[in-house]
């Protein structure tokens, strides 16, 4: 058996060391890039999202590289990744790549699949082994999400451009010299002094825009012309919630043993969606919401075409926006390469967010009468 | 000293504009020509063209660009502001309409909504991943009608009866608009249709859910076309402000941005490079970059065989290069338009 995974952020680094610890052998697609996408958009229905057609597309690079088993995470909301394992499972066989797919759900809170399939996958170890491994994958999901979280916040405040995106890119390339769980949570310490050593401009007070939407494309970077990163490369300090971590202890270890789960989005959400209607929307509305709360300047809304759960939520954020007065730009993610055009809108956005903020300060300094 | 002008040029997928203004901000000249594709030999016709237009010598002191060509601008005439679109456009519409609180903006290969309160963008929208709404929609179905463009707003106000086509997508509106076309409905008809469904286009994607208050300015390419400013005034029931110069707004805000940028700072010497930059060769080329999996596309802009900048990488690793080399050339990496 030789596993491989879809590419989601720095997922692959979680993965990568539990798979290490449990001695799996695995193979890691290349960074996703228009080859890839190609390949995916060549054998996947047009209609369907992105992130299926990059998901394919590391599957085929994979599988040319000797991969014969897919691991990925299921959902059975009422978005379609719930039936997305299903789909990549026929779509690789039409291809003519058999491969086996190991699914990590919870059908209707059913836990024992879930161990059945962790036990599965980890073969010949011990469960004790097992069980050791898999909570050090989710102490680095939690600190490589951090790891992200502290880039996001230095990276509009250095005083020379590019040492955050030199260390950041730098920690993501070494991720593949380190194995196992030990040796990665070593790297990720040092790349944390690293950041943390970068010098910044203490007095600056950068604009601040949170990020929402569809989790694919907001966390996977590469699907999104890199927006996130890009923002603090323009001296603005993004936020996002939705995180992988977060979605491994609030949507699977939380719900599997009944603990009660951070609901503070859902309970801003209520007025304006009730349900949960699949994906992230009420995550979407929620987020901000308290995003208006805790003061940041805007939101940007990041989903690819035809989500519907994002595009329930982008037809209510224009109510969230007259009623908390937080500015909101959606993006709307497809196959397209050329990024001129998102680039003007993201850019005048920052304008628009500058020019309120300015006029906000007026106010502050002498009233309007 | 005596007052100087400012330049502002406006790039974009279907027009280059130039304007020149004064330090009233009046337009002084104005030149509207097709991009036709290539954006480097319409700017420099532009720049010749502008030069070369009656009229004493002008002192240049501040230049803007903008529109999606507004980089490749820069570089070649030597911008001191690089401004995107829907600023530009915000700035001139106030300049020419002061409390403007709706643009409406319909340009070639995109169209846009923006909305003020208080002398300040509030909000806007761009159309994202279709045309349908936008002037190349109706330049094509023109086309197919064989009605010149310039033609089909008078046309449109001439039908005496209204026939629905659909608009939401180029492909359905042209194969409705066949059937209609075959079915007998007079070619007035047929175009006012198109007309309504390019306006309900709009309202129905761009302006949903945005509060339009007047007063409301059209302006961009197709608001010379009164065919579509009617039927926005049926739509909206409201009256529509057509600015004098509707056709080069984008252009006369980046000359505005570029004085305000001159006026703010004390001793600004302007990056331009005189209108003789026009006289150069310029040459874009493209590589695909194989140093990591990103595999970005890197353009090359070359002034006489020159390397004067290079965009599209997204580490830098060959846009800072360039930058390096034409240190001398008053080339400034183009920060704001994350091309670095």
């Amino acid at each position: 058996m030789k596993i491989t995974f879809p590419h989601l952020g720095n997922t692959y680094i979680c993965v990568k060391a539990l798979l290490d610890d449990l001695g799996v052998q695995y193979v890691i697609p290349p960074f996703n890039n228009k080859k890839g996408l190609e390949l995916g958009t060549k054998y996947v229905p047009e209609m369907a999202c992105l992130p299926l057609k990059i998901n394919i597309g590391n599957y085929i690079q994979a599988y040319r590289q000797g991969a014969d088993t897919i691991l990925m995470a299921g959902g059975c909301g009422p978005c379609r990744f719930g039936y997305y394992c299903e789909m990549h499972r026929e779509i690789m066989r039409d291809i003519g790549y058999e491969m086996d797919i190991i699914t990590l759900e919870m059908i209707n809170g059913n836990v024992s699949e879930l161990f059945a399939n962790i036990k599965k996958l980890a073969g010949g170890t011990s469960p004790l082994n097992a069980v050791i491994a898999t909570i050090r994958m989710i102490k680095i999901a939690k600190q490589v999400d951090e790891i992200e979280m502290l880039a996001f916040k230095i990276r509009p405040r250095e005083k020379i451009k590019g040492s955050t995106d030199d260390i950041y890119k730098d920690f993501r390339n070494k991720v593949f010299l380190e194995k196992g769980c030990r040796r990665i949570l070593a790297l990720i310490s040092r790349t944390r002094e690293e950041l943390l050593g970068i010098d910044t401009d203490k007095s600056f007070q950068p604009l601040k825009i949170g990020i929402v939407g569809e989790i694919y494309t907001t966390i996977e970077h590469s699907s999104s012309f890199d927006i996130q990163n890009r923002l603090g490369n323009m001296g603005v300090e993004v936020d996002r919630q939705v995180t992988v971590s977060g979605w491994i202890i609030e949507h699977i270890l939380k719900k599997a043993f009944h603990l009660p789960r951070k609901l503070e989005y859902a309970k801003e959400a209520k007025p304006y969606l009730a349900t949960m209607i699949g994906g992230h929307a009420q995550e979407t509305l929620g987020h901000t919401v308290l995003y208006s709360k805790k003061g940041y300047d805007g939101v940007i809304q990041i989903f690819p075409l035809s989500c519907m759960p994002e595009i329930v939520a982008e037809s209510i954020l224009p109510k969230v926006q007259v009623d908390f007065g937080i500015p909101v730009l959606t993006l709307i993610i497809d196959e397209m390469t050329g990024e001129a055009g998102y680039l003007t809108r993201v850019e005048a956005f920052i304008d628009l967010l500058k020019k309120r903020r300015e006029q906000r300060n007026d106010l502050i300094i002498k009233p309007a009468f | 000293m005596e007052n100087g002008y400012y330049l502002g040029v406006d790039v974009g997928s279907v027009s280059t504009n130039l304007v020149i203004i004064d330090d009233e901000k009046k337009i002084i000249k104005k030149l509207y020509l097709r991009t036709g594709g290539q954006p480097i030999n319409a700017l420099i016709s532009g720049m010749k063209e502008i030069a070369g237009l009656p009229g004493e010598k002008l002192r240049i002191d501040g230049v803007g660009t903008t529109g999606s060509g507004r980089v490749l601008a820069s570089v070649m005439i030597g911008a001191d502001e690089v401004k995107n679109e829907i600023t530009s456009h915000a700035i001139a519409a106030q300049q020419v309409v002061p409390g403007v609180r709706t643009i409406i903006e319909i340009g070639g290969q995109d169209s846009k909504i923006i909305i003020l309160r208080n002398g300040v963008v509030y909000d806007f929208a761009m159309n994202t991943v279709c045309a349908a709404g936008t002037g190349s929609f109706l330049d094509r179905q023109a086309a197919r009608l064989g009605v010149p463009i310039e033609e089909f707003g008078s046309l449109a106000l001439k039908s005496t009866s209204p026939v629905r086509i659909a608009g939401r997508c180029a492909v359905f509106a042209e194969s409705d608009m066949i059937h209609k076309q075959q079915t007998g409905h007079s070619t007035e008809d047929i175009v006012n249709g198109l007309c309504e469904a390019l306006v309900r286009n709009y309202l129905n994607n761009l302006a949903k859910g945005k509060d339009i208050r007047e007063p409301v300015v059209f302006q961009g390419g197709v608001a010379a076309n009164v065919g579509i400013a009617a039927a926005f005034e049926r739509a909206l029931e409201k009256k529509l402000l057509i600015p004098e110069h509707h056709d080069v707004m984008g252009a006369l805000g980046a000359a505005i941005i570029a004085r305000q940028k001159k006026k703010s700072s004390g001793n600004f010497v302007s990056a331009f490079l005189g209108f003789e930059a026009a006289n150069r060769e310029y040459k874009a080329k493209s590589f695909e970059c194989s140093n990591c999996s990103n595999m970005c596309e890197v353009i090359e802009i070359l002034s006489d065989s020159r390397i004067i900048a290079r965009w599209g990488d997204r580490c830098g690793r060959w846009s800072q290069q360039a930058n390096a080399r034409v240190s001398d050339g008053g080339f400034k990496p183009a920060l704001e338009a994350g091309c670095t």
